[in-house]
């Protein structure tokens, strides 16, 4: 009988397993996970979760119960620690050893440590156990102060607001989510936070933090020093590759594999998710990409070339991500940040913001898109973006929707 | 043949159903989930569980 060993328990290993079997894969399947957690979703850790919305139940990505009618062997708790490409075996840290067919790695990436280290107070956020420290962190009264204005930073910076705190975003960058989406739309995702009664201090740096929780000073890099009682980190990510270190496999910030999501000279080792550097043959380059959507979609191409190996599906997407903030759902589809110019249908003033903005090259093609609570343009821009379309087909499709009207 | 249900309530209109499943899933104006069919033929029985597995909040199901 066949074997797949799947290691990473996280969104993109769990859907694999899952897709193997819609596939029609009908051998042993192992799901290996280094926390002993059955496996949860991670967007909610910075929302709903947080805010005490939703409870863990609500959140499980996988039962033992569900696992059991799919076939699936969980073995977590233990850390994949070796990969050995050529006896085909997994080692796990408890010195367990596990054969394989063929392997999928989705093991994913971490959250960059705070470079400050203090006793107490200062959290990241990517595991539940970290959320869990952060939610009993908001319980303290005082103020907080988020390190990173990112995406996950300004989620955090809604949550804590909506907690009642007062929260303090900084950033060495003048415009952080500008990065993604421009300078002129990152102004209005500053605004945003200004408009709920959050503090931004972007283009300054954090100097030091110091002190213990409910007790903290972080000392900018203009001088100035913000009292916190809980400090948050969100600098960005980076892939858990370091247990592949003696593989023999191309490790390079995260695995690089061909565009059918197999490590490159090891085709039998498949990689999904945060921790896969693929070739994008759409874009004609190798890319690694931190997005909940990207996770899943490698899954299934990953299950489906292991159910079908005369079949071999590529992975081509075009990328798209969301965040909620506040009382905006923020879509952004294809690549903004390579456009050279975009065009606003809509608005983003008030407290009934609604827009698109649709992104271009100096040839008129559609890059990408940027939408602010309107999932119908989303998906219009989406299905054009893979359509190979033109910026002046998206603005005429989206000057038709009925929204648009109700927004202009 | 397996049917399909979804959660219009639970729906945030995050819309990668409709990417993996364009026949099957669409939107409203609202930002709503509309299922263009009710059933589905078992062939495509793997291709629409992916597309509702892709839902962020969970509100898709394909059952016998």
């Amino acid at each position: 009988m066949s074997t797949v060993v799947v290691v990473g328990s996280s969104v993109a290993g769990v859907r694999t397993v899952q897709a193997l079997r819609s596939e029609g894969f009908t051998g042993r399947v192992v799901l290996v996970g280094a926390e002993p957690e059955l496996p949860y979703d991670k967007p909610p850790l910075s929302k709903q979760f947080l805010a005490g919305a939703w409870d863990t139940d609500r959140i499980r990505l996988l039962t033992a119960e569900r696992a059991a009618e799919l076939d699936v062997e969980l073995r977590l708790g233990s850390a994949a620690e070796r990969l050995d490409v050529a006896g085909r075996q997994v080692h796990l840290a408890d010195g367990s050893v596990l054969g394989f067919d063929a392997v999928v790695l989705a093991t994913g990436a971490a959250a960059r440590p705070s470079p400050w280290p203090v006793e107490s107070g200062v959290h990241v956020v990517r595991s539940l156990t970290d959320a869990r420290a952060l939610r009993a962190g908001l319980d303290h009264e005082g103020p907080v102060v988020v390190v990173g204005g990112g995406f996950i930073g300004a989620e955090v910076a809604a949550t804590a607001s909506a907690l009642g705190r007062a929260v303090t975003v900084v950033d060495p960058l003048p415009s952080p989510i500008g990065r993604v989406v421009g300078a002129e739309l990152g102004e209005h995702f500053t605004g945003l936070h200004h408009r709920h009664g959050v503090v931004t201090r972007f283009g300054t740096g954090v100097e030091s933090v110091t002190g213990v929780a409910g007790d903290l000073a972080v000392a900018l890099t203009d001088g100035t020093t913000l009292p916190a009682a809980t400090v948050v980190v969100g600098i960005g990510a980076t892939p858990n590759d370091g247990w592949l270190a003696t593989s023999g496999l191309l490790v390079e910030n995260g695995v690089t594999c061909d565009e059918h999501c197999r490590a490159v000279d090891a085709p039998d080792v498949l990689v999904v998710g945060d921790l896969a550097r693929w070739y994008h043959p759409g874009h004609g380059e190798h890319l690694r990409v931190e997005h909940w959507t990207n996770a899943v979609d490698s899954a299934v191409v990953a299950a489906h070339n292991i159910a079908h190996p005369d079949d071999l599906r590529t992975h081509a997407p075009v990328e798209y991500v969301w965040s909620d903030q506040y009382d905006w759902r923020i879509q952004i589809v294809g690549r903004p940040a390579r456009a050279a110019r975009h065009e606003l249908v809509g608005s983003l003033t008030g407290d009934a913001a609604r827009a698109a903005a649709v992104y271009t090259d100096d040839e008129g093609r559609l890059l990408g898109a940027v939408t602010v609570n309107w999932p119908k343009a989303l998906v219009l821009c989406r299905r054009l973006l893979g359509a190979g379309a033109t910026a002046a087909d998206a603005l005429a499709q989206l000057a038709a929707l009925p929204a648009a009207r109700v927004a202009a | 043949m397996p049917r399909l249900t979804a959660d219009h309530e639970a729906c945030q209109g995050y819309g990668n159903c409709i990417t993996g499943a364009p026949d099957v899933y669409d939107i409203d104006d609202d930002g709503v989930v509309v299922l263009l069919t009710q059933e589905i033929p078992e062939g495509d029985r793997a291709r629409v569980e992916e597309a509702a597995r892709s839902c962020p909040v969970d509100a898709l199901r394909v059952e016998d």
